[in-house]
């Protein structure tokens, strides 16, 4: 009975994730490595790369500002509002993220709440690159949050008001015992949040435009690729992503078996 | 330094955790503060402490005289120890002890060296040294608490509190840790302050014990003085096993002489069991008739349960082993019981 169920759950996994896996970089390949090369050294997939890129490296460090500043407070004090709050940083698992985007148009649109002042300004959001970072870092928000209150909450607060009494100031209690503390658990929460920074589609398919080596990232190219017939091409930039999944998966094991190994 | 808090007050939504509490601790002593969970004990240290703050407008907290009601934990120099240690779980034995030293701003912080050796001075002192370069983790509780001890002890405060600091030790090693945390006051002569819900061990090791229920201080006294001379019904029930007796029992236990507590005439009336004696019941004379119930005589004592002839109320009973064999009793033997000493509270008439 157990060999079955071993074997059900493999097939299952075999079919429903490896295989595509494999697919993705059997296409890829399929006319050769000259050929794939040449399809992600074409100017406009190195353009989306940068975007996706610049993205991440903008959205990923807030996120771990906010995502630490919320946990921190929802972990460690008590105050009015926050459960609430706890609800608030779950919005943007709830809600789709086709929504997300449309709430961005919405407000910051041509035809928006803010659009008319930002014209007036002289400042785009939607269909250019700030629209982008934003609608990725509503999406990605909850990840370092998520994974930072449920451990920082476990803690405790005694350590912190050991230190206190010792005479550390809040930053010294902060830098020397509570970040030190969450670590393993920020690391994490910054990889998920960073894979899904990356592969985010949704929303920013919304707010983007498409506009060819202006507002494309890799998720949106490879969707224009494969609209175009341009299979291999689509699989080329698309196995670049999953390769990304993939490194951030390895890391994410090698931090679990770390902890599970340090306790 | 002596401590003194007065009228404090400190309220969480619906519940009052301390209401009106005073205290006063002479410098140099080792003051137990002893209740039930929920009596604000803990809550009264922590506002010592300054980790915690009297409700606005309550009461003060002073520190050899000064007024530091207003001033933060961190410059208060109390070494606070929690109960379940708080160690840093990610720094060394070594580099929690030095911590306190550490984050001291750079006018006031001693150099690298003069640290390291006041840790090591410090471990040495706990009789730790050994185990500086070892985790957190990789200790036992009882070298965890005198970690903690020792890092508490490294900013050189001129208090020291300690939460339950034997509460998550078993027993065996908890009363060797209580009985080398006496000598170890001894030795350093530092105000110390410890909370425990065990009376055994604020009776055995504090110099005075201060009782609390209920978020008020119920007495204050030296062991002795608590334990012969309960102040409430709360502390003698509190403070070891007691038998409480209708009143009537007393007039007939003390008629005819013998030393007795005075009668009243529909109080209760409390006895502590090794406060009973027992005599043959066909000798006569004054005393309640009993018959006896169930004999435990594993240990050093024998204990005996008791039920009172006259109203069925059940007693226990501790004697001496070789008075036990001398009374040759059996279950279900009749026996004469006398009250050596007893307390009845005024106060305490409803029933």
């Amino acid at each position: 009975m157990r060999w079955l169920l071993t074997a059900v759950a493999l097939v299952f996994l075999a079919f429903f994730l490896v295989l595509p896996l494999v697919a993705v970089f059997a296409q890829a390949f399929e006319k050769g490595g000259a050929y794939f090369l040449a399809a992600i050294r074409e100017p406009d997939a190195l353009a989306a790369i940068r975007l996706t890129l610049l993205t991440v490296a903008i959205v990923v460090p807030a996120n771990v500002l906010f995502g630490v500043a919320a946990a921190w407070a929802i972990g460690k004090f008590r105050f009015p509002g926050k459960s609430l709050l706890t609800t608030l940083i779950d919005l943007p698992f709830a809600v789709s993220p086709v929504i997300a985007g449309l709430v961005y148009v919405l407000v910051f649109g041509a035809q928006g709440w803010l659009g008319p002042w930002l014209i007036a300004h002289n400042i785009r959001i939607i269909f250019a690159v700030p629209g982008i970072v934003l609608a990725t870092a509503f999406v990605t928000f909850p990840f370092v949050a998520r994974e930072l209150i449920p451990l920082m909450q476990a803690q405790g607060t005694d350590e912190e008001y050991s230190a206190v009494t010792l005479g550390a100031s809040g930053w010294q209690t902060f830098w020397r015992v509570t970040l030190p503390n969450i670590r393993w658990g920020l690391f994490y929460g910054v990889i998920l949040c960073n894979a899904r920074a990356m592969g985010e589609f949704g929303a920013v398919s919304v707010v983007s435009g498409h506009i060819r080596g202006e507002t494309n990232t890799m998720p949106l190219h490879v969707e224009i690729l494969y609209n175009e017939y341009n299979i291999v091409g689509a699989f080329a930039v698309a196995s670049l992503l999953a390769l990304l999944a993939l490194a951030s998966l390895v890391l994410k094991s090698i931090v679990e078996w770390r902890q599970a190994f340090l306790r | 330094m002596s401590i003194d808090a007065h009228g404090i007050r400190k309220v969480f939504g619906a519940f009052t955790a301390l209401d009106g509490v005073d205290l006063h601790v002479p410098q140099g002593k080792l003051v137990a503060v002893l209740g039930p969970s929920g009596s604000g004990k803990t809550t009264l240290l922590r506002i010592i402490a300054g980790l915690e703050f009297p409700d606005p407008g309550s009461g003060r907290i002073l520190f050899h005289g000064d007024d530091v009601t207003d001033i933060p934990a961190g410059r208060r120099r109390v070494g606070f120890v929690f109960q379940h240690y708080a160690l840093f779980r990610h720094m060394s034995v070594l580099d929690n002890v030095a911590f306190g030293l550490r984050v001291r701003r750079r006018r006031t912080r001693p150099s690298r060296a003069t640290i390291l050796e006041r840790a090591h001075r410090l471990l040495e002192l706990v009789q730790l040294d050994g185990l500086a370069g070892r985790f957190p983790s990789q200790l036992s509780g009882g070298q965890r608490q005198r970690v903690a001890l020792a890092r508490a002890l490294a900013v050189e405060p001129k208090v020291l509190l300690l939460d339950e600091p034997f509460g998550a030790l078993d027993a065996r090693v908890r009363k060797e840790l209580r009985r080398w945390l006496r000598r170890f006051h001894d030795d350093i002569q530092l105000t110390t302050i410890f909370v425990t819900h065990d009376q055994e061990e604020a009776l055995e090791i504090a110099d005075e014990v201060v009782i609390m229920n209920q978020g008020r201080v119920e007495q204050v006294g030296t062991p002795q003085q608590v334990y012969d001379r309960p102040a409430s019904p709360f502390v003698y029930q509190f403070l070891g096993n007691v038998n409480v007796l209708r009143a009537p029992a007393l007039a007939v236990a003390s008629r005819g002489g013998g030393p007795a507590a005075q009668a009243v005439s529909d109080g209760r009336i409390y006895v502590r069991p090794h406060d009973i004696e027992l005599t043959p019941h066909d000798e006569g004379g004054p005393g309640l008739s009993a018959i006896v119930r169930h004999i435990h005589a594993a240990g050093p004592h024998a204990r005996l349960l008791l039920e009172q002839v006259q109203t069925r109320e059940p007693v226990e009973v501790e004697i001496s082993r070789s008075e036990l064999s001398g009374l040759g009793l059996r279950v279900n033997d009749l026996v004469r019981m006398r009250l050596r000493q007893a307390h009845s509270f005024e106060e305490d008439y409803a029933i």
